[in-house]
């Protein structure tokens, strides 16, 4: 009996040769690459070399600046300007705080509960960005105007004793204090904490609240359990894209608050456009970015979400 | 049936089950959504530790039923009982019930050890090392403790969620779909090792599937169910050897279903006429009535037919129905050959001999003669769909 040991030849012809693969397709990536690499050349390293070396120059405007590596600028910077750096990473973080505290509810509500309001509500949330942050924050200056609906219902239900008793408002007044400035920046980085969080929670299956519940945990156990853990992704970006632009932030302190309130923004900005000392703007900038980049690296540590993001 | 249990864990539940005493009984219960009604008022009681499934395809109502049990669905009406304590009113988390999940619902922030404490630690147990060891060591992941879900496989998955769910005891237990998610060798493989946990334990499983093959390895008892209603219930090879609908029929393996007309009776047995040929059925294995002219469905299944070449016809047996007709297909599958036969009664009577002596004359296009014992034979009301329960199995 005969046996067949080759399989039968293919029934469509093979494809004509193409010859050795193309050279070229080796590159593309990298040219693919290119203009985004030119772009962060261009408009970050250079920049930033500029700035650094802004900070160790001295001299005058009428004289003109000169590289010395004159590093004393950072210490003078900083011994100067500590209260408004304190201060920045105070109501950044108390604005990030209130932040979480409002949105969170807020994000969990539209992940599993809104339905078919899930979209009028994102609409809601992301609305306001369809108008300037300035005009935003000029609505703020309205809102919290002395003699205003606000400071009249708040003054009514002695909120405001409270407040100035912790040194969070001055006499009736709310406008020109530290808490007009922190709601203007909670105000104003919101959906920057809710979108993150909205994503991180309607990522969460919905079995795992059944599975919770199923296995004796009560809704409130289930939450500190299970759903506030794999929420946890959604928690350190929001708080980051809260915390870091809201501590570099002028335009609250700038509208809102008084010269009590200025933050390390406040003081940057009139440096750079006003005084026009530029080593000293310079070097601030450093520093608050050094800072920020020591916190977030530390925070991010210590929350563990590695093997969650 | 009480299960007799060796290990030492087994014992434990056997006390706690046994103490808290009972059976699921499901009294009146129903589910609607607006106007479509999921789960018809139903009554059904699963014995104290048995296993039984839900057999029925997707949308009958089989996980609806489940999760009334567990009391993630609240029912429209009716009441959830075990043993004496009525459970209907009681939410997930205080009912002494718990549930595998289809596709496991594990929680992925926490490692396998965390997975299985789970349900101990919410109920203030602080020593649990002892108990998820040895329920680790049952599913026989004791060396994975420490991994994370997604970093087992399906059904090293699947074990966690049976383990998660065990270690705390439940009275019953409630299984989704548990295989659904696993190739056809694991689901094999993981459908033994079920069955030697429930023995172990000896708690009561309710198993949901859409799988008949599964419900019938696994289960003691069997409840098919059809558009939100139970079409029949009992023992898989009760299940098998008389069916008491099309649906049952048809879902549950293959039948050839041929429509008849009563023509008399002679003691015990009915005589049917269909297609020229008579044709004997017990009336004990009738599930409707058999008046004289009446039309009845009578149903075979195809591996009790035998099929002889006609040129042998004189050589069978008196007393066996019989129907002539030509082949029109066969499929050689190894273990069996199946046949398809256009006869006058039916167009695709399907026919299954097992491969002992092969007659090289049963080819298409021979003409055959195929006969059965009546005691092989069953028969239902002609009033239901002929081809009902046909779509579902198409499906799987």
């Amino acid at each position: 009996m005969a046996t067949l040991t080759e399989a039968p030849p293919p029934l469509v012809p093979t494809a004509p040769e193409t010859g050795p693969p193309r050279r070229r397709g080796r590159w593309t990536p990298y040219w693919l690459l290119l203009p985004g690499m030119l772009w962060l050349l261009v408009f970050f390293a250079l920049p930033m070399i500029y700035q650094a070396s802004t900070s160790v120059q001295t001299g005058s405007l009428e004289e003109g600046y000169k590289v010395t590596w004159h590093f004393a600028t950072y210490w003078d910077a900083l011994s100067d300007y500590w209260p408004q750096f304190l201060r920045s990473v105070l109501y950044a973080a108390a604005a990030t705080i209130l932040c979480l505290v409002l949105g969170y509810p807020l994000a969990y509500l539209i992940a599993f509960r809104a339905g078919r309001w899930r979209n009028l509500i994102m609409v809601l949330v992301i609305a306001p960005f369809f108008t300037s942050f300035l005009i935003r924050t000029l609505a703020w200056k309205t809102i919290l105007s002395d003699g205003g609906p606000v400071v009249g219902a708040l003054n009514t239900l002695h909120v405001l004793d409270v407040t100035s008793w912790l040194g969070w408002t001055a006499g009736d007044r709310v406008l020109a204090t530290p808490l007009a400035v922190v709601c203007g920046l909670t105000y104003n980085f919101l959906p920057f904490m809710i979108l993150p969080l909205y994503t991180s929670l309607e990522r969460i299956d919905g079995r795992l609240h059944e599975a919770a519940g199923d296995l004796y945990a009560r809704p409130v156990t289930t939450f500190r359990k299970v759903t506030f853990p794999l929420s946890m992704p959604g928690v350190v970006s929001g708080t980051l894209l809260t915390f870091i632009p809201a501590s570099g932030d002028y335009v609250n302190a700038e509208l809102l608050g008084s010269t009590d309130t200025r933050m390390i923004g406040n003081v940057i900005q009139t440096q750079f456009l006003r005084v026009l000392d530029y080593p000293t703007a310079a070097a601030l900038s450093f520093i608050l970015m050094a800072a920020i980049l020591f916190m977030v690296t530390f925070y991010i540590r210590r929350s563990g979400t590695e093997d969650l993001v | 049936m009480k299960r007799s249990s060796r290990s030492s864990l087994g014992r434990d539940e056997m006390k706690t089950t046994t103490d808290a005493g009972g059976d699921v009984r499901l009294s009146g219960i129903s589910k609607t959504y607006g106007s479509f009604t999921a789960v018809h008022p139903l009554d059904l009681t699963v014995p104290q530790g048995s296993f039984f499934a839900l057999l029925g395809a997707s949308g009958c109502g089989k996980t609806t039923t489940l999760r009334m049990i567990a009391g993630l669905e609240e029912p429209t009406s009716g009441t959830v009982h075990l043993g004496d304590q009525d459970v209907t009113a009681l939410p997930p988390y205080k009912r002494p019930v718990n549930t595998v999940f289809q596709s496991y619902a594990l929680f992925p922030h926490l490692d396998i050890f965390e997975n299985v404490a789970f349900g101990l630690r919410r109920r203030g147990i602080k020593s649990v090392k002892k108990q998820v060891g040895d329920m680790l060591d049952l599913v026989q992941l004791g060396e994975q403790a420490r991994k994370k879900p997604h970093q087992l496989s399906g059904g090293q998955q699947q074990r966690v969620a049976v383990a998660r769910a065990l270690i705390n005891h439940p009275r019953v237990l409630l299984l989704d779909e548990p295989l659904g998610a696993l190739d056809l060798k694991l689901r094999r493989q993981m459908q033994l090792e079920l069955k030697r946990i429930q023995t172990e334990v000896g708690i009561t499983f309710v198993h949901v599937t859409h799988d008949q093959e599964e419900a019938m390895t696994m289960a003691d008892t069997v409840a098919v169910m059809n558009a939100g209603r139970v079409e029949q219930l009992g023992s898989p090879a009760d299940l098998y050897e008389n069916p008491r609908s099309t649906f049952v029929a048809n879902f549950l393996g293959t039948s050839n279903l041929i429509e008849a007309e009563v023509d008399s009776r002679s003691g015990e047995d009915v005589v049917l006429r269909a297609g020229g040929g008579k044709l004997v059925l017990p009336e004990a294995r009738c599930a409707a009535p058999t008046t004289t002219g009446g039309k009845v469905l009578v149903g075979i299944r195809p591996e009790k037919i035998s099929l002889t070449h006609a040129d042998d016809a004189g050589g069978i047996p008196e007393g066996r129905n019989r129907i002539t007709g030509t082949i029109a297909a066969t499929s050689f599958i190894g273990v069996s050959t199946q046949y398809v036969v256009d006869s006058a009664v039916c167009p695709e009577f399907e026919v299954y001999v097992q491969n002992v002596d092969r007659d090289t004359r049963l080819a298409p296009g021979a003409e055959v003669v195929l006969h059965w014992s009546p005691a092989h034979t069953f028969g239902f009301d002609a009033e239901q769909a002929i081809d009902a329960g046909l779509d579902e199995e198409a499906a799987l």
